[in-house]
């Protein structure tokens, strides 16, 4: 338990490293599944890992509870957790609460980890003028950054739930009972941390509101990006680079509503040379846009698979430093670190590729469309 | 100790091929098992279901062949002193890492630093490969040679010291040229089947002699008889060459 709390980061240097393995599945019809391909194919990748940190994003997991916000909270102790109902409660109308169920497996040092089915105080989200959203987010914020490690929100979504600590993927999936689970769309993470302990809330995916992010690498941009977040009221307090991409899909995708072809031109941009040599009309949009989100562009060796409410996204750096690989079969998409893990649980592929440099793949749900979007550049233009 | 060998099909007991089927097996019991059965003098494997085990044949000597079915982990022949390799199917990252002889065929594509630090042996693929192929290639007493059929990631033969890199590029529909191509190099050299124009720091371009084309042949040559191409018609077009512009790029940095 003593690893909830972020002050075990001995060399102060705000952030972890990381050497992982991630994996992702969506079904484009919506149509949900259990877990044991998810599980098969992360597990399949156990080298990658080193069992301090295990995770999993799984969306479309409370269809009764579809319009609440579900909230998972991990508690240091018993007067964290009456700290935190309080304030859920000033706040909220909390409609439901329950222990997480959990049984015997091998993870170290489990917390407490509590569900609140949620919906914002009307009268106070009025009083503050601002979305319902916005008002998660700031209290989900507020509770989190106050409680300084002793809790912590990190699963804030909408029929959507992560579910994550120290262990390895599997002892994870068995001790958070995840056979009972079903959902669309699973996001795998197994964890190598390689300049700070595993801690429970430090495991990946990272999560706010729909959003969630795995993902293996580094950020050499961290203090640059962080900088830029925060002018935007965001709160970086995990010491992760894992935050950062969530932040920065949540400020532009949902606040600045900008398409997804242009947000990896923001965090992935082709070099200033490559510019120079577009059709006048693409370089000046390419220019603004590198002008305006400077501060978002994200260097460093990464690979990242980012996932909101019916879609997945997969990204990598724009040197390609870290892998990524993309296979299709049927109405499922698959983003993993290696190929094997895909062709464990599905053999025989329509199509699978390794991504280039600061390529992102989309899945949509309903839109049945998996974009590659190195290929589209030329419609920027037009 | 366990007797890993105890379900094996071993076609004849002395020097028969050895059938392996590594589905559920991990990186760490696949190889020891290898290596028992190499100590214990068979030379012909056939792996099935491999299914992403890391380090398959690593810094093995001699004269052994290889046949994977499926998809091998990282590392595919890391320090291989000799064995011939066959993959049906693709490969992950760093396949063929430091090895220092043998072959390595792969019937699909590679995944990113395939050819990383190669010192010797020969490495063939014939679809694509990935990012920074024959990173750091050297050649000491010979020179390694890697030769890919399809196209390459950026930065290849980045760093390269020594060795010969060979990218024939038969797919025509190939949507992106090879950037950063020669990054930092220092020795060796890169022929390339056509054009490419974007090359990286300490790399310049330089139209090949006879010397060239014979190596080049050769290489073909073998790549053609493996894969089944028609070698006249992948020689039809030119050859260009990229080579260090100084055998000490950096030498000047700290002075």
């Amino acid at each position: 338990m003593r690893l909830l709390s972020q002050v075990n980061n001995p060399y102060g240097d705000d952030k972890n490293i990381d050497g992982c393995a991630l994996f992702g599945m969506i079904n484009v019809e919506g149509t949900r599944f259990p877990f044991k391909d998810p599980i098969r194919a992360i597990s399949n990748m156990r080298e990658r890992g080193n069992g301090l940190g295990g995770g999993f994003a799984i969306y479309g997991i409370y269809p009764d509870h579809r319009e609440l916000y579900a909230f998972h909270v991990m508690y240091l102790n018993r007067q964290a957790k009456r700290r935190v109902e309080k304030s859920l409660k000033e706040k909220f109308r909390v409609v439901l609460s329950e222990e997480l169920p959990t049984k015997e497996a091998k993870v170290w040092n489990p917390p407490l980890i509590w569900r609140y089915f949620i919906e914002p105080n009307r009268s106070k989200v009025n009083e503050e003028k601002i979305a319902e959203d916005d008002y998660v987010v700031k209290n989900v914020m507020h509770i989190n950054v106050s409680e300084n490690g002793r809790a912590l929100i990190f699963s804030s979504g909408k029929n959507m739930g992560v579910f994550k600590g120290v262990g390895y993927p599997e002892d994870i999936a068995e001790y958070f009972c995840l056979e009972e689970y079903e959902g669309y769309m699973w996001v795998c993470h197994s964890r190598y941390p390689t300049n700070t302990p595993g801690w429970w809330g430090g495991a990946h995916p990272f999560s706010l509101l729909d959003w969630a992010v795995a993902h293996n690498g580094e950020l050499s941009s961290y203090g640059t990006n962080r900088r830029f977040l925060e002018t935007y009221g965001y709160k970086c307090t995990m010491q992760t680079d894992t935050e950062v991409f969530t932040y920065a899909f949540d400020l532009l995708v949902r606040r600045h509503k900008i398409p997804l072809e242009l947000v990896s031109k923001i965090l992935t941009p082709p070099f200033w040379d490559e510019i120079d040599c577009m059709p006048q009309k693409q370089k000046q949009l390419l220019t603004a846009l590198r002008q305006t989100y400077s501060g978002l562009l994200m260097n460093g060796p990464f690979s990242v698979i980012v996932a909101q409410q019916g879609q997945m996204i997969g990204l990598t750096d724009r040197i390609k430093l870290r892998p990524l690989t993309a296979g299709v079969k049927g109405d499922f998409l698959y983003l993993s670190s290696e190929e094997a893990a895909i062709r464990v649980v599905q053999p025989t592929l329509d199509k699978v590729w390794n991504l280039t440099g600061g390529e992102m793949v989309v899945g949509t749900v309903k839109a049945h469309a998996f974009v590659r979007l190195q290929l589209v550049t030329t419609l920027l233009g037009n | 100790m366990e007797d890993l060998t105890k379900n094996l099909e071993i076609s004849n007991l002395k020097i028969g091929a050895v059938n392996i089927d590594a589905a559920e097996m991990c990186s760490f019991k696949l190889n020891a098992l290898i290596r028992d059965l190499v100590k214990r003098g068979f030379k012909e494997f056939n792996l099935h279901n491999v299914s992403g085990q890391r380090y398959i044949g690593a810094g093995l000597s001699g004269n052994i062949v290889f046949k994977v079915h499926g998809i091998p982990g990282n590392d595919l022949g890391i320090f291989m002193n000799g064995p011939n390799m066959y993959v049906y199917g693709n490969v992950q990252d760093g396949c063929g890492n430091t090895m220092n002889d043998g072959l390595i065929v792969v019937y699909g594509n590679a995944g990113d630093v395939v050819g990383y630090s190669m010192r010797g042996g020969k490495i063939f693929i014939r679809g694509d490969v990935g990012y920074r192929a024959g990173i750091h290639m050297k050649g000491y007493r010979t020179a390694p040679a890697l030769v890919i059929g399809g196209r390459a990631g950026d930065f290849l033969g980045e760093y390269m010291a020594g060795g010969v890199i060979l990218l024939l590029g038969l797919d025509e529909n190939a949507q992106r040229e090879v950037k950063f191509a020669g990054t930092g190099m220092h020795g060796g050299v890169i022929y390339v089947r056509g054009e490419i124009t974007h090359f990286g720091k300490g790399a310049k371009r330089e139209k090949i002699n006879e010397n060239d084309l014979q190596l080049i042949h050769k290489l073909a040559k073998q790549f053609c008889a493996l894969f089944n191409f028609d070698f006249d018609k992948v020689m039809e077009q030119e050859f260009i060459k990229i080579v260090p512009v100084s055998h000490r790029p950096y030498g000047k940095l700290y002075t």
